[in-house]
């Protein structure tokens, strides 16, 4: 890479340093930040942190939170993707703008939401209290807010990757004698396993981190409706840094699971597709 | 087994993809479905493998009615038309697939399979390839790959679309000839979908010709050669030679000439269109018999089998026509020298254009 | 022209039904209610919750703020991206790797973060308080969360575009005598401007809403450093349902705006701007 397209070298170191001064403002210090003051008080008060009551079910709801609102969304992404992408119907486009849209709902709002419908003072309030079920201030509220703000993650990534794979590997499967769960089960889902792990974590990271539309419907009921994120918040503003931070150590560390299981199907999809070029243009030589 | 097909339409939102299309194939026939594309060959294609559903009509295998059949039921071989391989399969497992996916009672043992596969990859020629991903295989490789999966469920029919449509002109004329011996051996019912007449006439024990969602005219290929029914089979068979002119009294009127027309010809006193195959003429210093007009030599390309002339006629028309290296030199043709040349034979149409 | 073309694939109507329920029950029911519980108040009262003064601040801060923090993004994502994309330098690829962070990372652990750095006795705030200035519990400290949390927008949206870019377009700009500045700013931006628009729009969308990375670090002064977001929790939190669902309508219809001008943007961008690229190969 050298000649008319490269810049000389000064500009480049400059604009390097630049860039990279300002990815360690934002990124790398942040990081760093969590684990200096989580390790603080040293590795004693470090562990401590996480054998109070309080945190532990509050890593236990957000475990639970997880386990019930990702294989939800997992469920409704492959439902949804295999009706889009597999058959032509008229108001696709709606349909796929309506999925997106918890994206571009604030977490706050979408807390609001649900507290207006299943609040005391909400549309089906007193019918809920008429028949003893709570669900805001109460885990089904955190799971149901926890379901909004993951719901596209899953569909959003299957949905193109499906469409991009088009239909006759299933045509074939179908014409071999294959029924409809034997071509899912031994074509569609081999094909689109990575894209399915990447919209699960990535599902999964923000079902653990949701913060502002949980804040809302959980009430703050400690040892009860707190998740981890919620209980940071408590412990920060009681001046319990090192313990806020050790519980967020935790988010941290997953948080960077997820992005390099992230990463690593990235760079496998990108070789995939370097892959299927090469082979494109030798077939076309 | 006997393929019929009785009535058949089907648009696709404004486009008409078939219109009444009638076609049966007998037992054992190995049938060309020849079109350019849009004319509809591969709708029908998938239409008979129950790929695609007819807005009307009915598809009949073996007399019995199997237009509501399942794909899945029909006992179709497919081979499509960029293979569907399976990617994350080997090429092994692709063609097990269609064994080890029957209901258990039905499912031959697992060494049985492997039997089967291994025999039918070695009559494909690919048992040493057995275990590569199709990724990893030519565009020769993975359609005979997708030929043996096809094979393996022992289907009744056979059905390929565009088979070699994309792998390059020296893979496909061995495969064309492969495909022929192959089907020679093993004799099952065959259609498959090209838009190469060279292709069609070739391989297929019969040839049917498709323009816009419609029969044009279904033959050998001796006949629809050399005895075109429509002007569209005419024209796309092959170069041909079109002369528009008119018939008058039993002879056919272009430019100042006048030639005797074959029996079958257009009606009398109407606009006509006459052609002629580049080496259905027959070239002379001097004029032969009675059906000849004067033309000028234009171009000559000797580099081929045959030489190739381009001429013009007296009243400005170009003629391609085709003849031997040796009748070449005996008439030791040049530029611009003026020659009389006779059709011997030709097909006229009315000229629906007028 | 019916409402499905019949398919030999299986499963549509199972697939759609479920994804019509689920996403009624998850998504539809819940909009809907706002949507009820908004109509239930007359225009003037709806006139009134939405602009008193408390609340029109926390508009100035949240748009304001997230209008700076997505500009300081616009700029630095084009630099990032490019260094990433153009020139290489060790650890490249974790850097890459690393810009996701922000989407990654918790926003209430990213708040939690930001605060103990930039308070005026953190790593960065220590050093900044001597000279007078204050990132934390002032509107600064809301542009610091709010450019953390909209990072990735701009280095996501350009990097591909900028990976797809043919060098050969920026050699026959060379070959006709630009220099490399103008080749970048007559023929490289102009074809990145789409992206970086996206990117800024993504950005600044993401910010208006955001709850979690502002709170700690903003102090919730009212009608000082109050966003609108926390301003609904806080009408939440005194059962003033009428006062939340206003100022939740007013969030809802300015990222209903920016992602119709984000859909418009991506539509020209793919649409004019790829059939162009097509032609031209």
């Amino acid at each position: 890479m050298v000649g008319a397209t490269m810049e000389p070298k000064l500009i480049r170191w400059f604009l390097t340093g630049v860039a990279l001064i300002f990815l360690c403002l934002f990124l790398l210090l942040p990081l760093v930040a969590v684990f200096a003051e989580a390790f603080s008080q040293g590795v004693a008060v470090y562990f401590e942190s996480f054998r109070t009551p309080d945190a532990r079910s509050a890593i236990l709801l957000t475990l639970m939170t997880a386990a019930i609102t990702v294989p939800l969304n997992v469920l409704f992404g492959l439902a949804a993707a295999w009706a889009i992408a597999k058959f032509q119907f008229i108001g696709k486009n709606v349909l796929m703008a309506l999925i997106d849209l918890p994206f571009s709902i604030s977490p706050v709002v979408a807390g609001l939401m649900y507290a207006l419908l299943f609040g005391a003072r909400g549309i089906f309030g007193p019918w809920l209290a008429a028949h003893n079920i709570k669900i805001i201030f109460a885990v089904p509220g955190i799971i149901l807010a926890t379901a909004f703000v993951t719901f596209p993650f899953v569909a959003r990534e299957l949905i193109p990757l499906m469409q991009m794979q088009g239909n006759e590997e299933e045509e074939a499967a179908l014409t071999l004698g294959a029924s409809g769960w034997q071509t899912f089960r031994h074509i569609t889902l081999p094909n689109i396993k990575w894209g399915l792990l990447y919209g699960v974590i990535l599902c999964n990271a923000r079902a653990m981190g949701e913060f502002g539309a949980v804040s809302v419907v959980s009430g703050h009921v400690r040892g009860v409706t707190n998740t981890m994120t919620l209980h940071i918040e408590i412990l920060y503003n009681e001046y319990q840094f090192v313990a806020a931070f050790a519980v967020a150590s935790l988010l941290t560390l997953l948080a960077l699971l997820t992005l390099i299981v992230k990463s690593a199907i990235e760079w496998k999809a990108k070789r995939y597709l370097a892959i299927v070029k090469l082979m494109a243009e030798e077939s076309a030589a | 087994m006997k393929i019929e097909v009785r009535g058949i339409n089907k648009t696709f939102g404004a486009f008409t993809a078939l219109k009444d299309i009638d076609l049966s194939v007998e037992s054992g026939e190995l049938v060309a479905l020849l079109g350019p594309s849009g004319s509809g060959k591969t709708t029908l294609l998938r239409i008979i493998a129950g790929l695609e559903f007819p807005d009307r009509g009915a598809v009949l295998f073996d007399g019995e009615d199997a237009t509501q059949r399942k794909a899945r039921e029909r006992r179709v071989g497919f081979v499509f038309q960029h293979y569907a391989l399976f990617r994350h399969m080997t090429v092994f497992d692709n063609v097990a697939f269609g064994l080890r996916v029957r209901p258990r009672r039905e499912r031959p043992s697992e060494a049985e399979i492997r039997r089967r596969v291994n025999e039918l990859l070695r009559l494909v020629q690919l048992d040493w390839l057995a275990d590569r991903l199709p990724a990893q295989l030519s565009g020769g490789q993975r359609q005979r790959v997708a030929l043996a999966r096809a094979l393996a469920v022992e289907p009744q029919v056979l059905l390929l679309d565009e088979p070699f449509g994309s792998l390059d002109a020296k893979v496909r004329q061995e495969l064309r000839r492969w495909l022929r011996r192959l089907h020679d051996e093993i004799h099952i019912t065959s259609i498959f979908v090209t838009h190469d007449q060279e292709e069609a006439l070739e391989v297929a024990d019969r040839v049917v010709v498709m323009n816009r969602g419609r029969i044009e005219q279904a033959g050998t290929p001796e006949e629809v050669y050399n005895h075109p029914a429509t002007p569209f089979v005419c024209d796309f068979l092959g170069n041909v030679n079109l002369f528009r002119g008119r018939v008058e009294g039993g002879k056919a009127i272009i430019g100042n000439v006048a030639l005797d027309l074959p029996e079958d010809g257009a009606p009398d006193a109407a606009p006509a269109v006459v052609y002629v195959r580049p080496h259905q003429f027959d070239i002379d210093e001097r004029p032969q018999g009675r059906n000849h007009f004067r033309a000028r030599v234009k171009h000559i390309n000797t580099a081929g089998p045959v030489v190739k002339l381009e001429l013009a006629t007296e009243w400005g028309d170009a003629v391609h026509v085709e003849m031997s290296h040796e009748r070449f030199r005996a008439l030791q043709l040049a530029r611009d020298v003026e020659v009389f040349i006779s059709p011997r034979e030709m097909r006229v149409f009315p000229d629906s254009t007028a | 022209m019916t409402l499905k073309e019949r398919s030999i694939l299986p499963g549509f109507g199972l697939t759609m039904g479920f994804t019509l329920f689920y996403l009624s029950l998850i998504v539809l029911l819940p909009l809907s209610a706002l949507v009820i519980k908004a109509t239930a108040l007359t225009w003037s009262e709806f006139w009134a919750i939405a602009t008193t003064p408390r609340a029109l601040a926390s508009y100035r801060l949240s748009f304001g703020a997230s209008l700076v923090g997505a500009t300081i993004n616009a700029a630095f994502g084009l630099l990032v991206a490019w260094v990433l994309v153009r020139y290489d330098f060790p650890g490249r690829r974790l850097f890459d790797a690393m810009i996701d962070l922000p989407f990654a990372l918790p926003t209430a652990v990213s708040g939690i973060a930001l605060t103990a750095i930039y308070s005026s006795n953190g790593w960065i705030g220590r050093h900044l308080a001597p000279l007078g200035i204050k990132i934390a519990y002032t509107p600064l400290g809301v542009v610091v969360a709010l450019t953390f949390i909209g990072l990735p927008f701009v280095v996501r949206t350009v990097q591909p575009v900028l990976e797809d870019f043919d060098r050969e377009v920026e050699e026959a700009a060379a070959s006709l005598g630009a220099s490399r500045w103008q080749t970048f700013a007559r023929v490289i931006l102009p074809t990145l401007a789409p992206a970086i628009l996206t990117g800024f729009a993504l950005a600044f969308a993401r910010a208006i809403g955001e709850y979690g990375s502002v709170i700690f670090i903003s102090g919730n002064m009212p009608m000082r450093t109050e966003i609108t977001p926390l301003l609904i929790v806080t009408k939440l939190e005194q059962f003033d349902y009428a006062g939340a669902t206003a100022i939740a309508i007013v969030l809802l219809l300015a990222s209903f705006a920016l992602l119709l001008l984000i859909n418009l943007l991506q539509w020209r961008f793919s649409d004019r701007h790829r059939t162009v690229w097509r032609a031209m190969r």
